[in-house]
């Protein structure tokens, strides 16, 4: 298998269509042979990334890039940013507004989550300018 | 257990899937918060919630979760059932609240994601 390169954008304030570029990542990685378990952590890392960025910023985009060897996911957005990442990384600190918790998210739980089925997380954040977070998992 | 016993436990009825009832599940989740059923990346075949929207399935599709249960009576839209076509996941509703629900799968052998 050569390197593979995906690219989705994930629209703003767009919550019916929100997890669709997480589930052709997903679709995509089963073709290409993943382990069903590496395919589940990458599509759950991605999907919290990804509805991150429709509820907390304003949409972005998801680059992929596929190796036999890991698999590397860079979402950004041009949201608010991330004042504390510190504790924006703790179980259960949320920001999320009532009308998102009525949705079923805002549990604080979503960059926990990342980090947990990641093999390497990075977050980027410039108030104001948006956010970057990058993810590998390795295909051990 | 089967799909098919889980609707006849849940006296609930089929809302997509009428093709896949012999279908096999072992565990089962049950919130209405997303994040906490994306907590646990062990296989998971059953989610109960008494959330109404496209995430509920698309969490199922990220777990591959075999089946969502609707509790409380609640129904999911066209939109939804669409995609659970698309993702090959079987819906069930039922009028029973959350607790009973898990209460008689779990008393029925059903088992949560850490096997406990
Ligand atoms: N892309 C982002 N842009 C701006 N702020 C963000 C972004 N992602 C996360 N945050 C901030 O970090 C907090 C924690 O995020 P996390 O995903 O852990 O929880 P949540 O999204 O609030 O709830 P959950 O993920 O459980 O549904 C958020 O409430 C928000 O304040
Ligand atoms: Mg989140």
């Amino acid at each position: 298998m050569e390197e593979v390169k995906l690219h989705y954008d994930v629209n703003a304030y767009d919550f019916i269509c929100a997890g669709e570029a997480s589930g052709k990542l997903k679709r995509s990685l089963k073709d290409l042979g993943f382990d069903a378990t590496l395919i589940r952590k990458v599509a759950i890392a991605v999907y919290e990334a990804e509805i991150n960025m429709v509820i907390h910023a304003e949409g972005g985009v998801i680059d992929a890039t596929i190796t036999p060897e890991d698999i590397t996911v860079v979402l950004a957005d041009k949201g608010p940013g991330i004042p504390d990442i510190e504790l924006a990384m703790k179980e259960g600190y949320s920001t999320a507004p009532e009308n998102v918790r009525s949705l079923g998210f805002g549990a604080g739980m979503g960059l926990p989550n990342i980090k947990k089925y990641t093999d390497e997380m990075d977050i980027e954040t410039e108030i104001g300018v948006g956010t970057t977070i990058t993810l590998k998992i390795y295909n051990k | 257990m089967t799909v098919k016993e889980i609707v006849e436990i849940l006296e609930g009825t089929i809302v997509y899937g009428e093709d896949f009832l012999d279908r096999e599940v072992h565990t089962a989740c049950g919130s209405d918060m997303m994040s906490d059923v994306l907590a646990y990346v062990k296989e998971q075949a059953v989610l109960l919630t008494g959330l109404v929207n496209p995430q509920v399935v698309r969490t199922a599709e990220m777990m591959d979760m075999k089946c969502i249960v609707f509790v409380r009576g609640k129904s999911p839209d066209i939109g939804m059932i669409n995609l659970a076509e698309d993702r090959d996941i079987v819906l069930i509703k039922t009028d029973l609240e959350m607790f009973t629900s898990c209460g008689r799968l779990y008393a029925k052998g059903l088992r949560g994601g850490s096997g406990k």
